[in-house]
């Protein structure tokens, strides 16, 4: 398919095509947006060249997925805005089931250090180099992974405590 | 002894009882305990439109200690019933509890892994108010349940 790229996003992808020709799986555009599709050992360096290159300066989210698929089970998605060219680029890269790892952007953007929590938080995905990979949301000694699809919608009974209903016994 | 044996066994207790419950169920201060979007309509109950203040229940108190209902007014995560709890047990005796709203009660449109599927499952609920949020006209109505529970107990023969 025929990619429809503003100028500077075209700058970018061919930047990318270049300088990293062997780490990019694929470039698709859905919806408007422009996805890149990465190798993960390649993620840190990748987002470093677009931060410095392309001042890509903002990292607004960053998002798990479970595909539920027997291989690369796991996508992970960053969602990267230019703010002095007005862009949006989504890079994407893919996990194993088994030991999903992957490098820890937060050397490049400290705004990743709470998004990668919340994604090991919610499917087990682990930020290797990360300084403080703890759950942020659910509490800290809950053994599951909520958004793993195997994770039943309500929950499992009895894997969060209630409060005591006698008072002055924790 | 001697009040007793010219009026009748009971008659000072029975009328001292009316009295504290008359004072008690026209001064139920609320703990509000808001917790998503139903505060806003506990705020409205509040309100000069709504006005509480009839049932002289205008004086929202942020201290647990100086409250004695309190309005549970929106969805419980797990994290926040500990919180929740712990304020319950520092509200003096006698106190009563309004659960407020679907999510309040029973879950509500949350169900799911992370919120309490009712906060019945902690605390000891007087009055269940349904509604998504409830009009500030069905929390009054749960007050006044909650005043007509009050004016039925035996508050001063208990301590006897």
């Amino acid at each position: 398919m025929e990619l429809e790229l503003t100028p500077e996003l075209k700058k970018v992808i061919d930047g990318l095509s270049e300088k990293h020709s062997g780490n990019v799986v694929n470039v698709y555009q859905s919806s408007g947006d422009t996805f890149v599709h990465v190798e993960a050992d390649a993620i840190v360096e990748i987002c470093r060249y677009l931060k410095e290159e392309h001042r890509f300066i903002n990292l607004a989210d960053i998002i798990g997925t479970d595909r539920f698929t027997s291989r690369e089970r796991f996508e992970v998605i960053y969602n990267l805005v230019s703010l002095r060219d007005l862009q949006r680029l989504f890079l994407k890269v893919r996990l194993e089931e088994e030991n999903p790892v992957i490098d820890s952007v937060t050397p490049v953007w400290k705004a990743a250090n709470w998004f990668e929590r919340e994604t090991y938080d919610m499917f087990g995905i682990r930020f290797e180099g990360h300084p403080d990979l703890r759950r942020i949301l659910m509490p800290e000694d809950f053994e599951y992974y909520p958004l793993r699809k195997e994770f039943p919608l309500i929950g499992i009974p009895g894997s969060i405590e209630l409060p005591s209903s006698e008072p002055d016994k924790e | 002894m001697g009040i007793e044996s010219a009026m009748g066994e009971g008659y000072l207790t029975t009328k001292l009882d009316t009295l504290v419950n008359w004072a008690r169920s026209n001064a139920a201060w609320p703990m509000p305990m808001g917790l998503a979007c139903c505060a806003i309509e506990m705020m409205a109950f509040a309100g000069p439109r709504y006005d509480v203040s009839r049932f002289g229940s205008e004086v929202f108190r942020f201290s647990p200690r100086q409250s004695d209902v309190m309005i549970v007014a929106g969805w419980v995560n797990y994290k926040m019933a500990h919180a929740i709890r712990r304020i319950w047990d520092q509200m003096p005796d006698p106190k009563w509890c309004i659960a407020m709203g679907a999510c309040a009660s029973t879950g509500g449109m949350h169900r799911c892994y992370g919120v309490v599927q009712g906060c019945d499952n902690f605390l000891p609920v007087d009055a269940y108010i349904s509604g998504c949020p409830p009009r500030p006209d069905a929390i009054i109505h749960a007050l006044m349940k909650i005043q007509d529970k009050i004016r039925t107990e035996h508050s001063v023969m208990l301590d006897t």
